[in-house]
């Protein structure tokens, strides 16, 4: 088992430092030049070849990526080009509120999620069933600025209960910033609710027709007894990487939340940078987001390693 | 009344009159458009009257008009966008199939790394080199959404290839591309359907986002995502502006859902993938 799991982290690895080069080679090597795409239409010939070598441009591209490379191994990610600010500086703190707003969502999304899609399996069928089935369907469908704008029209402008703007300091107390990020945390819920819950759902209701299932029931236990002791267990490795995955994808759809709600983050970070295409904070940003997304799908995979011993030997 | 031989649900009816509602009011957007699409006929984010049936916008420009001639905008970028990326995900995945190992090898590496970033992101990272004007904003979400179609048609494709007929065609000395066209596209067509409604909600929301964020679609011209950004501060007046474009946007995905939810219910074979956000 641990040889496998230390295989599934090798590849983990070598993907991330396959990411890297796709992230660099997609910003820097692509047809397209930067200093003429920032200088624009009007550049002369001089002032571009000063900007490309004041930006290091003039060099061979390997020779760049891998001083980028080993620069942010060593924890240094690059100077912005807007404001000449140090990057790590900038992002630490908003990667800090990122991870703090998805906690925040994730803390309430997988126990709600997992015992909704529990219920559900229980009451199959029935109405309650139904009722949980279409929200879950709906919330997957429309868009997640369309969830935070009804949320905000109801929960903070017409019943003032929460503030519509998650602006956060690092001087707030713990309470206060789960009250102020209460909004974008909930919209984050219903996006990753629902597949969570389908999900639990659907890999209950498949472990329901095995046969030891049936001699379950043929014990003469309720419905709810079979469902908790003995199709809980079987259905425990599906939901936990489905969880992992969902984590990850939650990484992501904190980009559009955080700009509705102005939540000073890594997301709105980086679509500033886009906007400003400063290329060194769009790199930084870009790995730290594919970095979240591919550790938590190597955790993902580990942990349905550990949990399912059919998986423990490789094929 | 039946549908390609196949009687539609009521659901899936209702599905299908909200997508060819929404086409048609795309098609004709200069008829029924009581108003331009960029020009200021009120204040800012008048209430709803008979001369402004939704209300108006952040610099007054009649809501409904903007709707109707984001419609074509919106709709149209993400189905251009479907077929192009269906175009290469197919060939590809087909090729990778049928063309032998070390394509086959090559194409899904290259594959499988660019599904380790997550598309918005990898989206953001290549729309700041390029910028977002609508070609590159189309190819590059095609490159990008392609990744998912190529995973789907290698699966289908794989077995396909093992079939006689394919067998045969190729002892009869056919090529390649003959073999993909004549042998593997028809047998793959059902569940490579499905999947375009499929990967058409999913660009059509990720367009959606990437307009939300001012990255996507740009002014002048109106598109469902802009318009939730331009009346994004309404929503704190209490005002429903932004809601009327995401509302459009949720009827059209939930409409093709349905649509797709029904074909899946006809022939219920396995995809082999459903959408990945």
């Amino acid at each position: 088992m641990l040889k496998t799991i230390a295989i599934r982290i090798v590849l983990g690895i070598i993907t991330l430092w396959a990411v890297s080069v796709l992230i660099f080679a997609a910003t820097e090597v692509l047809p397209g030049d930067v200093a003429s795409a920032i200088l624009g239409q009007g550049a002369t010939p001089e002032t571009l070849a000063v900007f490309r070598h004041e930006l290091g441009l003039d060099r061979p591209a390997y020779v760049r990526y891998l001083e980028w490379f080993f620069n942010a191994l060593h924890g240094d990610l690059g100077i912005a080009m807007t404001n000449k600010r140090v990057i790590v500086e900038v992002i630490t703190p908003r990667f800090m509120n990122t991870l703090f707003l998805a906690g925040y969502a994730a803390l309430i999304a997988v126990p709600t999620s997992v015992v909704l899609g529990i219920i559900a399996a229980i009451n199959e069928g029935k109405f309650i069933d139904r009722f949980v089935n279409i929200l879950s369907l709906m919330t997957i469908s429309v868009p997640e600025f369309f969830i935070a704008y009804v949320l905000i029209l109801y929960l903070a402008v017409q019943f003032e209960i929460f503030p519509s703007l998650s602006t956060v300091f690092p001087e707030m107390g713990f309470a206060e910033k789960i009250y102020t990020t209460a909004l974008p945390a909930f919209t984050l819920t219903m996006l990753v609710m629902a597949h969570m819950l389908r999900m639990t759902r659907t890999s209950v209701l498949s472990i329901m027709s095995q046969p030891y299932i049936e001699m379950a029931f043929l014990k003469g236990l309720t419905r709810s007894q079979v469902i908790v002791r003995h199709a809980l267990p079987n259905a425990a490795a599906p939901i936990i990487s489905v969880i992992a995955l969902n984590l990850a994808y939650l990484i992501v759809g904190v980009v559009v939340i955080e700009v509705v709600f102005v939540y000073p983050g890594v997301g709105q970070f980086m679509v500033d940078g886009v906007t400003k295409r400063d290329l060194p904070v769009v790199q930084a940003c870009g790995l730290i987001f594919a970095g979240a997304f591919v550790g938590l799908n190597t955790v993902a995979d580990v942990l349905a390693i550990m949990v399912n011993p059919r998986l423990r030997h490789p094929r | 009344m039946k549908l390609f031989g196949y009687k539609p649900t009521s659901t899936a009816w209702l599905g299908l009159a909200i997508i060819t509602l929404f086409i048609l009011v795309a098609v004709f957007a200069d008829v029924i458009a009581p108003y331009s699409e960029s020009e200021s006929v009120g204040q800012t984010w008048d209430d709803p009257s008979w001369d402004f049936l939704l209300g108006t916008d952040n610099i007054g420009r009649d809501m409904l008009s903007r709707l109707i001639f984001g419609a074509r905008m919106t709709i149209g970028v993400a189905l251009v966008t479907t077929v192009l990326s269906f175009l290469i995900g197919t060939t590809a995945g087909f090729l990778a199939a049928v063309g032998g190992t070390a394509i086959d090898q090559i194409l899904s590496r290259i594959v499988d790394v660019m599904l380790s970033i997550p598309l918005l992101i990898f989206a953001l990272i290549i729309l700041s080199v390029f910028g977002s004007s609508i070609m590159t904003l189309i190819l590059t979400l095609a490159v990008l959404d392609s990744t998912r179609v190529f995973r789907l048609a290698r699966a289908v494709a794989t077995n396909l290839v093992v079939m006689e007929y394919v067998e045969a065609a190729k002892l009869r000395g056919e090529g390649l591309w003959w073999i993909m066209r004549r042998e593997i596209l028809p047998n793959a067509l059902p569940p490579m359907i499905s999947e375009f409604g499929l990967r058409f909600c999913f660009n059509f929301l990720f367009v959606a986002s990437l307009s939300f964020l001012g990255l996507g679609i740009q002014p002048p011209y109106a598109d469902w995502g802009g318009m939730v950004r331009d009346n994004g501060k309404a929503i704190s007046f209490g005002l429903p502006a932004p809601l009327w474009p995401a509302l459009a946007i949720a009827m059209m995905t939930v409409g093709v859902n349905l649509v797709v939810d029904w074909i899946l219910s006809i022939n219920s074979r396995p995809s082999g993938a459903s959408a990945e956000m």
